[in-house]
C-alpha cells in the first residue's frame, strides 16, 4: 500500500543518516537514533503560501502531508498571532520584541499543531486509536483532535497534573489514564506499550508518530518568519520540554533560507527550562554534550521532563548559532507571568513564564542584544496552570460594599 | 544472577521475535555481554563502539533508569527485570 505523505520522501536517522521507507516508526535499527521525515521539496513560493488557509495548512507542502489535507476533519490550528510587544520590550529594555502567543490555538496550545500531523499519519497508517503521553497540553489536544477526527482516544498523564488540564482532557471523551508516577515514567510506560498485542495497533502521537507530530512545529518557525514579512528574527526565545520544538523551529529556519523564501540571515536560539527540571540547562553550562536526566520538581509541569529525548540537539543548535540554555526558579515563573500579562494582556501559562523569564534573565545578564529583533514563544494558556498564580491573584483587589462614600474610602 | 531482559520491537530480530529473554551476570556491563553472547549482535546495537550505552538508548534495572545509578556497574539483582527502550519518545 502506497501512502501519500506529500513532499515527505522517507525517514532518515538524526545521529546515523540511516534511511527507511514511511511508516509508523520512530528509533533507528542501527543506532536507535530519532528517525525524522526527509523531504523532496517542490517549488514553493511566498504567494502560493499566502493564497493558503489561514492555518498551520498554508505550509501544507512544506510538512509530511497530502495536499487535500485540509479538506478531511481537523482542528485547523496555527496561524497565531505574533504580537508586537512594546510594552513588555519596554519594561525589559529590548528595542524590538515580539511574542509568538500559539494560546490561540484550538485547544489553547501549540500542540494543536503536532497532533494535526500526527493524526493525518494516524488515518495514513489505519490506526484507529490515538494516544500519547502527556504533561497535559498534550493529552487535551489528542483528545480533542480525535473527537473530531472520528478516531478513540486512550492517553496516558502523569496522576498529578492541574485539574484544568486534566477537565479539559476528559471533556473531549476518550480515556484518560494517570499514571502513578513522573512524566518520564508515563513515557517509558507508553513506549514499553507500543512493544506489547496491547499497543501495537496504536498511533502513540509522541512516540511510534513522532517523526510525523515532530513536523508540526516547523510552522511556529514558517509563520514567524511570513508574520514578520518573510524575515527570519534576529534571536528567538523557546522552552525546552522535550526539546523537540526548538530543533524543528530550527529546522523550518534553515528549510525556509534553503527554498529561498527568506533571506539567509544569522538568527540565535536560546533556549529555556525552570531551574526545578533544567538538565538542558546544566548540560549546556557545565559544556557538555549529552544531557543528564534528572527527577524535576517544578510548578512548569507542561516542561518537566527530566529525561528530555532531544536535549542534546538543543545543545548542538544553541551552541551553533551563539545562543545559550538558561533556568529561572519558579518564583521568577509566576513573575515573568504577571510581567507579560500586565504589559500585553497574554495571560500565558507556566511554560510561557519559564520563557519570559529567561529571556528577562539574558538580557540582565548581558547574553541578548537588547538591540536585536526577538521573538519569545508562549505555547499555552494561563486558565490552564492558574493554580501557579493562585493566592492574592484569585481575590479581588478590594471588596466593598455598593456605595460611592465606600469606594471612596477604598481608594 | 538470572534475571529478564525485555526486548523493544526494533531488537527482536535478534530475539527471534521473543519480547522478553532471561540473561545472567553480576552487574548490567555482564548481562549485556551474556545477552550478546546468546544473540550475537546485539550487544552493538545498545552499546556504541567505546563500549558506552548509545546515546538514544535507556537502560532501565527494575524501575530505576541506569543513569541514576552506576551505568553499567549497576548490580543486577537476583530475578531482576531489565529494560532496553528507545529513547526518541515523548514531548
Amino acid at each position: 500500500m502506497s501512502h501519500d505523505f506529500g513532499p515527505a520522501v522517507a525517514l532518515s536517522c538524526r545521529e546515523c543518516g540511516a534511511r527507511y521507507p514511511l511508516g509508523p516508526s520512530f528509533a533507528c535499527l542501527e543506532c536507535f537514533g530519532p528517525l525524522e521525515a526527509a523531504y523532496e521539496f517542490g517549488r514553493v513560493t511566498r504567494e502560493d503560501i499566502a493564497a493558503g488557509p489561514a492555518s498551520i495548512w498554508r505550509y501544507r507542502s512544506l510538512l509530511p502531508v497530502p495536499a487535500d489535507v485540509a479538506s478531511k476533519p481537523n482542528m485547523n490550528p496555527g496561524w497565531t498571532q505574533l504580537v508586537r510587544a512594546g510594552n513588555l520590550g519596554r519594561a525589559l529594555g529590548i528595542r524590538s520584541l515580539h511574542v509568538k502567543d500559539d494560546s490561540g490555538n484550538p485547544t489553547h496550545s501549540f500542540k494543536d499543531r503536532v497532533v494535526a500531523i500526527a493524526v493525518e499519519a494516524a488515518r495514513t497508517f489505519g490506526f484507529h486509536t490515538l494516544s500519547c503521553s502527556s504533561t497535559g497540553n498534550l493529552a487535551g489536544a489528542v483528545t480533542a483532535a480525535a473527537a473530531r477526527a472520528g478516531l478513540d482516544a486512550c492517553v496516558f498523564i502523569p496522576a498529578d497534573l492541574e485539574e484544568a488540564k486534566i477537565a479539559m482532557a476528559r471533556v473531549f471523551g476518550g480515556r484518560l489514564i494517570g499514571i502513578d508516577g513522573s512524566y518520564d515514567e508515563v513515557n517509558r510506560f507508553c513506549s514499553e506499550l507500543i512493544g506489547d498485542p496491547l499497543g501495537d495497533k496504536w498511533g502513540f502521537v509522541n512516540v511510534n508518530l513522532r517523526p510525523y507530530y515532530a513536523e508540526g512545529s516547523k510552522t511556529l518557525a514558517y509563520e514567524i518568519a511570513e508574520q514578520l514579512g518573510w524575515r527570519l528574527p534576529e534571536q528567538i526565545v523557546i522552552p525546552i520540554a522535550s526539546g523537540s520544538q526548538l530543533t524543528k523551529i530550527d529546522k523550518g529556519f534553515k528549510e525556509l533560507i534553503a527554498l529561498g523564501l527568506v533571506e539567509d540571515t544569522p538568527y540565535k536560539v536560546f533556549g529555556a527550562q525552570a531551574a526545578g527540571c533544567s538538565p538542558v540547562s546544566a548540560a549546556y553550562k557545565a559544556g557538555h554534550d549529552v544531557v543528564q536526566p534528572v527527577k524535576p520538581d517544578t510548578i512548569a509541569k507542561s516542561l518537566a521532563i527530566g529525561n528530555p529525548a532531544d536535549g542534546p540537539y538543543v545543545l548542538d543548535i544553541a551552541r551553533r548559532t551563539g545562543g545559550a540554555v538558561e533556568d529561572v526558579t519558579d518564583a521568577e515563573v509566576v513573575a515573568a507571568i504577571k510581567l507579560l500579562a500586565s504589559t500585553e494582556g497574554i495571560f500565558a501559562e507556566t511554560a510561557g513564564g519559564v520563557t519570559v523569564g529567561v529571556l528577562k534573565k539574558l538580557v540582565e545578564t548581558g547574553r541578548l542584544d537588547p538591540e536585536a529583533e526577538t521573538v519569545v514563544l508562549n505555547t499555552g494558556d494561563g486558565l490552564k496552570t492558574l493554580d501557579a498564580i493562585a493566592g492574592e491573584s484569585s481575590r479581588p483587589t478590594a471588596v466593598i460594599k455598593p456605595s460611592l462614600d465606600a469606594f471612596r474610602a477604598a481608594v | 544472577m538470572s534475571v529478564t531482559v525485555r526486548i523493544p520491537t526494533i531488537l527482536r530480530t535478534y530475539t527471534g521475535g521473543n519480547a522478553e529473554v532471561s540473561g545472567e551476570g553480576a552487574t548490567l556491563r555482564d548481562v549485556l555481554a551474556k545477552l550478546d553472547a546468546d544473540y550475537p549482535g546485539i550487544g552493538a546495537r545498545i552499546l556504541d563502539e567505546s563500549g558506552k550505552i548509545r546515546r538514544f538508548v535507556n537502560v532501565y534495572v527494575g524501575e530505576e533508569d541506569v543513569r541514576f545509578a552506576e551505568g553499567l556497574d549497576t548490580p543486577a539483582p537476583q530475578g531482576a527485570q531489565i529494560s532496553i527502550i528507545p529513547a526518541v519518545a515523548g514531548g
